[in-house]
């Protein structure tokens, strides 16, 4: 069976501003999502999580090695592909519903019927109501679930997730992760999670790949979550499973959690 | 606060009018700089004629058609020229050949002072109202054009992403990003440029032509009238500053997207 993202030892080598030096972020990573499955990536910050991302999405073209989609190389963007940024990434100038159905004018579907769907869209992210609001007059946290919807309502196979509910409270959390896995559950999609928390990571994935620290990241384990389905993202925490798995990867990732922050000292210091 | 500011603006206004009439009617005080009591009324008017003056215009009629190919001036000018400058902008900022290219010429044309070019344009486009609008043009083009650059150049590049993700061809890009990033460039310099459209048009005026404020305003000058020309001059203000606030209304209802500081309601 083909997968339905396949990263083939891709290597990243950024060349510095100043013109001389260069850092590589990422290095001979191998990759690949199953059809339907939820991947979670977890690995200490500035590794190269969001560079891997850009790569699955066609938005950066590696320095070596290459990208597959359903078997095909992926030449120019993934079309196939919806993704959620880390940072802000929605258009100022359009109010929340506008930024909702824009993939959907894209297309050049009928205004109307975008319109209603955006609208529904915006209930099922809990933001009925908002839908004229600008983005510079949402919460951070409002924002972040606007993003969610203008991914989701186009229906792509494959979502790409940056750190998607870093921002927001862990109540409004919980219910955005519940949310995600019943329609990851209606639909299987595949799904490439980057997060920064083990315990979402674990909550909500199939497979947790763990990455090294940079400078040249690559995966240094990955575990296979065999909690049943469906799962309360609350719940789950709670059972034993979930505790022996999650001491286990805290264990291997914990050596690299602190030569990951060791290095962006030495990088920003020396 | 805000009311008691507003009314020592008008106290203001009204003293400066005061001493304007007190310092310029003849034989009203001893005269202290020219021995003629009539000298100080020669050189800077007096209110209650520069009044007079007023009244009969507006009371008359005689001032509409001129006021009205002022705005007309203006209006074109600023709209070629922010059209011109919009889409200059854009084409430059997106192709980096064609603006590396052009960037010495556009320097140059830029240095250029372009009031001395009005003469070149009554040549080419007559005494009518079109030489006025080629100077405004001038003018409003590059404050608009610099503006649509550098706007273009500072679209957010996870938006630009996002919006390509999304499945923006080139040109939804171009509709959905770049132009609206480069056109809230083009209002945050609409003060500007709508002073420079209203520049353009009186210079031109002033300079030849049979219609206008700039035009009653030389005339009066021509027959040492000081009294019409400073009478031209407040018409002229006032024209500007109403402008003025309906750029500023307009700017409030397309920037709605904009942050501002500071929006929330103050109890008073
Ligand atoms: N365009 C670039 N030019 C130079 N260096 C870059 C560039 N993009 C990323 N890097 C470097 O590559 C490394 C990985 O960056 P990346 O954004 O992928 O990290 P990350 O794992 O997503 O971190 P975080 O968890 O903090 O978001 C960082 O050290 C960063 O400095
Ligand atoms: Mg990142």
């Amino acid at each position: 069976m083909t997968a339905s993202v396949s990263l083939e030892k891709i290597t990243c080598t950024f060349a510095s501003k100043s013109g001389e030096g260069s850092y590589t972020a990422v290095r001979d990573v191998d990759l690949a999502i199953a059809d339907g499955e939820f991947v979670s990536v977890v690995g200490p910050t500035g590794c190269g999580k969001s560079t891997l991302l850009n790569v699955a999405a066609g938005l950066l073209r590696p320095s070596s090695g290459s990208v597959k989609i359903h078997g095909e190389p992926l030449a120019g963007i993934n079309r196939r592909a919806g993704y959620m940024f880390q940072s802000e990434a929605l258009l100022p100038w359009r109010s929340a519903l506008g930024n909702v159905v824009t993939g959907l004018e894209f297309r050049g579907e009928d205004a109307g019927a975008a319109r209603e769907k955006g609208e529904a869209w915006l209930e099922r992210v809990g933001l009925a109501g908002f839908g004229d609001r600008y983005p510079h007059q949402l919460s951070g946290g409002m924002r972040k679930r606007v993003s969610l919807a203008q991914m989701l309502i186009l229906d792509p196979q494959i979502l790409l997730m940056d750190e998607p509910f870093s921002a927001l409270d862990v109540q409004t959390r919980q219910l955005m992760e519940n949310e995600l896995l019943e329609l990851w559950s209606a639909n299987r999609k595949s799904v490439i999670f980057i997060t920064h928390d083990l315990e979402e990571a674990i909550s909500l994935s199939d497979r947790v790949v763990v990455l090294s620290a940079g400078p040249a990241t690559r995966p240094i384990g990955e575990y296979v979550i065999d909690l049943p389905r469906p799962r309360d993202v609350s719940e789950i925490r709670l059972t034993p499973r979930f505790i022996e798995l999650h001491d286990r990867i805290w264990h291997a990732m914990k050596d690299e959690v602190l030569k990951g922050y060791a290095q962006t000292r030495n990088r920003t210091t020396s | 606060m805000r009311k008691k500011l507003w009314i020592w603006q008008l106290v203001l206004l009204v003293a400066i009018f005061a001493f304007w009439h007190v310092a310029t009617h003849p034989e009203l005080i001893p005269p202290f700089v020219w021995d003629n009591p009539n000298r100080a009324a020669f050189f800077f008017g007096e209110p209650v004629k520069i009044f007079k003056v007023i009244v009969e215009w507006f009371a008359g009629g005689e001032i509409y058609p001129h006021l009205w190919v002022t705005l007309q001036e203006t209006a074109l000018a600023f709209v070629i020229g922010s059209v011109l400058g919009l889409a200059i902008g854009l084409w430059l900022g997106l192709t980096p050949f064609a603006s590396a290219l052009l960037d010495p010429y556009i320097k140059a044309m830029n240095a250029m002072p372009r009031v001395v070019l009005a003469p070149i344009f009554m040549v080419w486009f007559g005494l009518g109202i079109w030489s006025k609008v080629a100077l405004g043009v001038t003018l409003v083009f590059f404050i608009v054009f610099f503006n649509v650059y550098q706007g273009v150049k500072e679209v957010s590049p996870v938006v630009l992403n996002n919006a390509t993700m999304l499945g923006a061809t080139r040109r939804q890009l171009l509709r959905y990003v770049y132009l609206p990033s480069a056109t809230s460039w083009v209002f945050s310099s609409l003060h500007t440029s709508v002073g420079m459209a209203f520049v353009g048009a009186v210079v031109g005026e002033y300079l030849g032509s049979a219609k206008g404020v700039g035009y009653l305003i030389h005339m009066a000058e021509g027959s040492f009238d000081i009294n019409t020309v400073f009478a031209g001059i407040l018409v002229l203000t006032i024209f500007a500053l109403v402008l003025d606030f309906a750029v500023s209304a307009a700017e409030k209802r397309l920037l709605v997207w904009r942050p501002t500081q500071g929006e929330t309601e103050q109890a008073l």
